[in-house]
């Protein structure tokens, strides 16, 4: 609260900070009611958020339904490992955002190209973590199960994904932020719709006041999604909260 | 189960896989691009990619060769981490130390944490230009909150009684912050600082694919337009490299802090 009431007194009855450089709450204000309402860069407001969430959710899903299961096997057959890592060793250390030019070039701005890159930010923290999750599953317990004649398909299902579910989560989390960080920038790069393109043209606008509204829905909506992903993980995952209440 | 032993390989034995991996993705690498089932403007092949990386380093695109525009790029990324870590950690160590800073700055910072560094984007170019400090404005953005949130969750969990000992001892707050609390989170600092670079790094390449008119991601914006594939790899490859190389910097430091002995 008092920092909200020292950006207003800062910005209109001071005028410390010049209009043109930090928008004041009212000019926030005005350029989230042309947003919502009469459209801004091609669209209204819950458009350009819809058609953000649509693909980071889609993207995020592919990422981890490839990421999960090749970690998980990965983890489980040395071979699979060896036969793998190095290709993942050369990849990993790109950044997402360098795909960016490359899938421009591959898919054009496009929904196709921004779900590849998605797919490349989120991939590589699903994998790692799933596989230091497997690896970190105690060996008695994959032997007791190997002892009993657990068949393979129960034993995934029963034994190796429970007990790697913990770091399994965190790498989702991990690819959830990096699918949303990575999907703001391919839109600022190049995109139609989108609360990037917002940005993007808010910039060119030089409109301080859209700007910020931008700014506050990646803020907003990275926050939520996270938080959505935490509810998920304690419910999927009752067991890890009690042994943290008792630890 | 056959195959799925969870027993480790020999050396020889995970050499081989390794070396059938890296063939076989090279292979389908250069298959699809000369079959034609990708049009080879698109995909070029690995050996087109090597050859156009050696000849970028020493044929300017985009006004210079790979090697400068590495350089300047490094340079805006040495300045915004330094700028991050120079900021981050004392306000990190301050903010551990002092409840009532704590209290201020927390509910800021977590409201500014939550925008992705390269969402400063719009408002970087708009207050300090395109030269050097709008992207450096968003480095420092990707850098810095890893500082801070590292510092402060060291400075936080030293012992209470050391602190306690030494307030009894009626050390100053000043000393308590250089001489306790600074030394005894220096592992989890050197943690923080490589998360911080790899963010960093992450950063730059985006600001530099949107604002900036040097820099390896400025050059591969300019590869993209003229549809120049095997220019695009070569610098994604390059920007692997100079990541992979701090990351490794970082990890020799963390190393040796640790067997310094400070924790």
């Amino acid at each position: 609260m008092a920092l909200a009431a020292l950006w207003y007194l800062a910005t209109i009855p001071l005028g410390l900070i010049s209009p043109g450089r930090f928008p004041s709450p009212i000019d926030v204000w005005v350029a989230f009611r042309q947003a919502a309402f009469t459209g801004y860069a091609n669209g209204l407001l819950y458009q350009h958020i819809l058609y953000s969430l649509r693909l980071v959710i889609f993207g995020f899903f592919v990422a981890a339904a490839t990421g999960v299961p090749l970690g998980l096997l990965m983890g489980w057959s040395r071979r699979a490992e060896a036969l793998i890592n190095p290709v993942f060793l050369f990849i990993r250390p790109i950044p997402p955002l360098a795909w960016i030019p490359l899938t421009i070039l591959w898919l054009g701005i496009g929904d196709a190209a921004k779900i590849v890159v998605i797919w490349f930010a989120a991939f590589v923290p699903s994998v790692i973590n799933t596989l230091t999750g497997v690896r970190a599953v105690e060996s008695y317990v994959i032997e007791a199960a190997r002892m009993l004649g657990t068949p393979r398909y129960r034993f995934f299902k029963e034994v190796l994904i429970p007990a790697a579910a913990p770091a399994i989560f965190t790498g989702l989390r991990l690819s959830l932020q990096a699918s949303w960080t990575t999907l703001v920038a391919a839109e600022l790069v190049g995109a139609l719709y989108g609360v990037g393109r917002i940005l993007n043209v808010a910039q060119q606008d030089i409109y301080p006041g859209m700007i910020f509204v931008g700014m506050a829905c990646v803020a907003a909506f990275g926050w939520a999604m996270t938080r959505l992903l935490a509810a998920c993980e304690m419910r999927s995952l009752p067991w890890i909260q009690t042994s943290r209440v008792y630890s | 189960m056959t195959g799925g032993s969870p027993y480790r390989l020999t050396r020889a034995e995970t050499l081989a896989y390794s070396a059938t991996g890296t063939l076989l993705f090279l292979g389908a690498w250069t298959l699809l691009s000369l079959s034609g089932v990708i049009p080879r403007q698109f995909l070029p092949p690995p050996y087109e990619v090597a050859a156009r990386f050696i000849q970028l380093l020493s044929t300017p695109f985009a006004g210079a060769t790979l090697l400068q525009h590495l350089a300047s790029s490094v340079m805006r990324f040495a300045y915004g981490f330094l700028l991050g870590a120079a900021v981050g950690i004392p306000l990190g160590l301050l903010m551990g130390w002092f409840r009532i800073l704590d209290e201020i700055v927390s509910p800021i910072f977590d409201a500014l944490r939550f925008i992705a560094p390269i969402a400063w984007v719009a408002f970087a170019a708009l207050w300090f230009g395109t030269g050097i400090g709008g992207p450096l404005l968003i480095i420092f953005a990707g850098a810095f909150p890893p500082c801070l949130i590292s510092t402060y969750r060291g400075a936080r969990f030293v012992s209470r009684p050391l602190i306690e000992a030494a307030q009894m001892l009626g050390t100053s707050d000043l000393q308590i912050i250089f001489e306790i609390l600074l030394p005894a989170s220096i592992a989890s600092i050197v943690a923080g600082l490589r998360v911080a670079a790899g963010l960093a790094w992450q950063s730059l390449i985006g600001a530099e694919l949107i604002v900036a008119s040097t820099g390896v991601g400025f050059m591969m914006v300019q590869a993209q337009l003229n549809i120049s594939t095997p220019t695009v790899m070569s610098a994604m490859v390059a920007i692997g490299l100079v990541g992979a190389l701090i990351d490794v910097g970082l990890r020799r430091i963390e190393a040796a802090v640790r067997r310094r002995g400070f924790v």
